[in-house]
């Protein structure tokens, strides 16, 4: 298997670290910086990729994970955390333990479920998309069972550095770079204030509790 | 050729002008202008199709949904120039904010069109989010509190929609890796469709389920609806309109290729079962929520998620009545919601609110919006001899004949919101006037024009429509 | 054997002259811990009148556990005394008696300090043995069996790779072997505040030999931890079966040269952190498990390929 599969394996299996690492956080800065970290990970996996695959546009794409997600939306999260004042102890649903081992088990059934059925493809591929199925799900959870909408957004931005891994990792993919500008384009818009700042216009938090008052009628 | 460039091109370039006009009434007249360039062109393109490329593909599927695609556009652009004006009379839309809602709403119209046109699975995807953000911002373009979590619940279950979907996208390019090798051709639908034979089917199982989930948050299927309700009360009404008469549809077109694909390849497990199931929980739970509704859109939204989950059912059912039956569905949905909404917005403007409690007797203070709503609530709560009623009609026999248990429960959705429907529609359109009885400025051309279309459609379907829609529900397995 | 038991105050010694000198304190000499124990071991002992046979006897018991155990552990090479029984969950189990014992005598007297630091030394105990668990899992899982010299062996060989999974073990490995030696972020060794203390309160009764011998078994107890993960994740220098007498004299010094790098680690990172609120600590040690787990999966997955 040699190390060209050791090397993406570790930087598959830290990004999933990564996603952990957020469920554990409680703090808003800690979790910008778990982010930030999750991505500078996707960057050099999918700069391990491109060395693989022989695929320089893939460069593109590493250089857009470090630059944009690793670098600029974290630290734009934060002016903008800093800026609204917004709550820095994040609320969650259930407490943090049964969310980590709620975690643990969406990892293991993404693991379950993705390496059978791709069987077909080689090793590195596999593992890829395993792994980056779970830091998908992870996402998910992260979003499910935060009170706090910023902590949303990061998950939302875990789900996308996730997808980035799939796309990276299904070898020969084409439009990757396509894609991934326009999933960043999306996720820039998320991010960039349009509606934190219009939310920041009209509340004193961002505690989404706070936003459910305003729900207008109830289903 | 040119019919392919103007769909596309129309709404791109008007985005682009509308983007700098502020004067509204100059604005509203370049916006029906370019919705009916992109119309005529969409015309142009059932006489001659161009053969399909890597990206762009015309087909029998997607002609009949970008011909009507551009046809509501055309007629919302016409509700929206006096809708809008009325807005921007009572303040609560503002000049600034009005290049914005033209340019956004051409934008839309572009990725919608793209997305209808597109052959490469990939450059689907990128049109679908491009129509999700323009809605998004759309649908907060008020700006009030209740707009504002309505556009940021859309924005994030929408992304999360699409997220899943694109995951979803990238396990087909995998599947068809082995057999059509790496590069552009790899997710190049009509390549795929020739190769799908070899794919691995269990790897295009998993691959539906996240088509399904996420493109499904875009239909809007329970339980991944929770967005509509709030998007389609809070928004503009063009937007409404919209929403309900052309992103659903766009969202169930990308879910109706993949099927397609699903169909092709061997061994894969029928994506019927899944479909039926989200299509009978969404009607059902769609026909008992419709009771409590206050609001007369989000009545109607939820009236959306209704007919989306019986044209879902009908594509789960499959077969070539089940697959006709949901395509008529689409189309005549379509046109009867978006009329729907047009009277709806009016109605709302005239009494201020859209509280049901507080409006009532429209035939009799304004006879015209008040009977229009009426035929309206008629055709899409499935009553003869509109066109809705026809395509239920082959759903519910179609069902009867494969999965007689499963019928009974269509049907019992579909009664239970025929009552809500006719309750309420009692209530708004006859006893007592309530609320204000100012005459109203309405465009009653594109509200008649709709209806008009389903009640033919009801009556008389012409012979080509006909035969288009068998051979696309041959395809679709 | 009688190597770890003279190392065992030389590395606390060490460890407390580094805090010190980051303290900008010269800090006592690090021989002073075994003028320390020879002190203690010259004095009386001071016995509550409701001591029981317990708690006289435990702290031997203590000792006794702790010291095979830290024998069992390869320090400088894998063919000594005991190697063949140098099983990873023997040890374990060693130690988990050990503290059993200690918790009871903590609780012997009857003081409300004894008893607050044995319920939270068991708090930390039911987390921290399934962490560890899972880590001579994964290691299991990759070296294919739970004899450190085994793994020793696999580490040392090309097989082991660049494994992920060993990095997370490590980490958790580390993590728990902060909370069993009651090292900051988990436990002050240094403190005898209520708020603070875990292992501390349980031996507050102590005097004497009795405090002597539990001194030095906490002492043993941390170079065990410190050369198990020497012994499997940074074998080098390690002597595998038999070999000439100038292999044993580079391993002897490669051990050392362990030992003061962890030493001086250790001390540079307690320094550098402050403890956690008691309530917090099952957060750490449950990501301590959760990291194990991780590994543990991850392993599945490249093993499964």
């Amino acid at each position: 298997m040699g190390i060209s599969f050791d090397v993406a394996h570790m930087l598959a299996g830290l990004m999933v670290l990564a996603g952990l690492m957020m469920l554990y956080q409680d703090r808003l800065y800690p979790l910008l910086h778990v982010l930030a970290l999750q991505a500078a990970l996707l960057a050099l996996s999918v700069g391990w990729q491109a060395h693989l695959q022989a695929a320089p546009h893939l460069y593109i794409t590493a250089a857009i994970a470090l630059l944009f997600k690793a670098a600029f939306i974290p630290w734009a999260l934060r002016r903008m955390v800093f800026r609204l004042g917004i709550h820095r102890e994040i609320e969650s649903v259930v407490g943090i333990g049964p969310t980590m081992l709620a975690g643990m088990a969406l990892v293991a059934l993404s693991l379950e479920v993705m390496l059978p059925i791709t069987a077909q493809a080689d090793p590195v591929a596999r593992q890829d998309i395993a792994l980056a199925l779970s830091i998908v799900l992870i996402g998910l959870l992260l979003m499910v069972s935060r009170r706090n909408a910023v902590s949303q957004v990061v998950g939302f931005l875990a789900i996308d550095n996730g997808i980035s891994l799939a796309a990276t990792g299904a070898q020969g993919m084409p439009l990757v770079v396509e894609i991934s500008v326009a999933f960043s384009i999306l996720v820039a818009f998320i991010v960039i204030g349009v509606f934190l700042f219009r939310i920041r216009e009209r509340f004193d938090t961002v505690d989404v509790a706070a936003l459910d008052r305003f729900r207008g009628e109830q289903p | 050729m040119i019919g392919l460039v103007g769909v596309l091109a129309a709404p791109l370039v008007g985005a682009a002008i509308l983007a700098f006009l502020s004067a509204y009434r100059l604005s509203a007249r370049i916006n029906v202008v370019v919705s009916a360039a992109a119309f005529a062109s969409a015309l142009l393109l059932l006489v001659e199709r161009p053969a399909p490329g890597r990206f762009l593909l015309v087909d029998d599927l997607n002609v009949v949904f970008i011909v009507l695609g551009t046809f509501v556009g055309l007629t919302t652009s016409v509700f929206s120039a006096s809708y809008i004006g009325h807005e921007l009379a009572t303040g609560r839309l503002t000049l600034p904010y009005l290049r914005f809602y033209h340019a956004m709403f051409q934008l839309m119209a572009f990725g919608m069109n793209l997305a209808l046109a597109a052959n490469n699975i990939g450059l689907m995807w990128v049109a679908v989010e491009l129509a999700t953000l323009t809605t998004v911002m759309m649908v907060g373009i008020y700006r009030t509190h209740q707009a504002i979590e309505a556009a940021w619940k859309y924005f994030i279950l929408g992304s999360v929609g699409i997220a899943l979907a694109l995951f979803g996208t990238i396990l087909v390019y995998l599947a068809a890796r082995p057999v059509v090798g790496p590069g552009i051709d790899g997710m190049v639908w009509t390549v795929l469709m020739v190769h799908a034979h070899g794919f691995d089917p269990a790897l295009m199982n998993v691959a539906f389920v996240f088509l399904l989930l996420g493109y499904g948050t875009k239909v809007g299927l329970a339980p991944m609806h929770a967005w509509l309700p709030d998007a389609h009360a809070e928004g503009p009404t063009p937007i409404s309109a919209v929403l309900s008469g052309l992103l659903l549809n766009v969202a169930l077109y990308a879910l109706l290729r993949f099927k397609m694909l699903m169909a092709a390849t061997p061994g894969a497990i029928a994506p019927g079962p899944l479909m039926i199931v989200l299509g009978l929980v969404s009607l059902v739970f769609a026909g008992f929520m419709l009771y409590r509704r206050r609001d007369i859109k989000r009545m109607f939204a939820y009236s959306s998620i209704e007919h989306m989950g019986i044209i879902v059912f009908a594509f789960g059912m499959a077969g070539p009545l089940g697959n006709f039956a949901g395509l008529l569905q689409m189309a005549m949905h379509s046109l009867t919601k978006s009329a729907i909404f047009f009277s709806v917005g009016h109605v709302a403007q005239v009494k201020g609110t859209q509280r049901i409690a507080e409006m009532g007797g429209l035939t009799e203070t304004h006879p015209l919006l008040g009977w229009a709503l009426v035929a309206g609530v008629v055709a899409i709560a499935g009553l003869p001899p509109f066109g809705v009623f026809t395509s239920e009609f082959l759903v519910v026999s179609s069902s009867f004949a494969r999965q007689p248990v499963l019928a009974v429960l269509l049907v019992l959705g579909l009664l239970v919101s025929f009552g809500a429907l006719l309750l309420r529609l009692s209530a708004i359109a006859f006893g007592e006037p309530l609320g204000s009885v100012e005459p109203v400025r309405a465009s009653y051309v594109p509200i008649f024009a709709h209806l008009a279309l389903v009640l033919i459609a009801g009556v008389w379907l012409p012979g080509p429509l006909v035969l288009w829609f068998q051979h696309v529900a041959a395809l679709l397995g | 054997m009688a190597l770890v038991l003279l190392a065992a105050p030389l590395l606390t010694g060490l460890i407390r002259k580094v805090k010190a000198r980051l303290q900008r304190r010269r800090g006592a000499s690090v021989l002073q811990p075994y003028r320390d124990l020879r002190r203690l071991l010259g004095k009386e002992v001071v016995l509550a009148d409701n001591a029981s046979w317990l708690f006289r006897t435990a702290p031997y018991l203590i000792f006794a556990f702790t010291w095979v155990a830290a024998s069992l552990v390869p320090t400088f090479a894998t063919g000594l005394l005991f190697s063949w029984t140098g099983d990873l969950i023997a040890i374990i189990a060693l130690l988990g008696a050990a503290r059993f014992l200690l918790a009871l005598a903590g609780m012997d007297v009857g003081t409300s300090f004894g008893g607050i630091g044995a319920s939270r030394e068991v708090m930390i105990a039911s987390l921290a043995e399934p962490a560890m668990l899972m880590v001579i899992l994964s290691l299991a899982l990759i070296a294919g069996s739970t004899q450190l010299s085994t793994i020793a062996q696999f580490m040392l060989s090309p097989a082991a790779g660049l494994r992920v999974s060993l990095a997370l073990a490590l980490v958790a490995f580390v993590v728990v072997a902060i909370a069993e030696n009651a090292r900051i972020p988990v436990d002050n060794p240094a403190t005898h505040l209520e708020l603070t203390m875990v292992h501390e309160a349980m031996v507050l009764e102590y005097s004497g030999r009795h405090l002597a011998m539990i001194e030095l078994a906490a002492s043993l107890k941390l170079l065990l931890m410190i050369s198990a993960i020497a012994c499997i994740f940074f074998p080098f220098g390690l002597v595998i079966g038999a070999s000439e007498a100038g292999r044993y004299f580079v391993g002897l010094g490669a051990y050392a040269l362990k030992l003061a790098v962890a030493g001086t680690l250790l001390g540079i990172f307690e320094m550098s952190i402050a403890k956690m609120r008691v309530f917090r600590v099952p957060n750490l040690l449950g990501g301590a498990l959760m990291l194990a787990l991780l590994a543990t999966l991850l392993l599945f997955v490249s093993v499964g390929l």
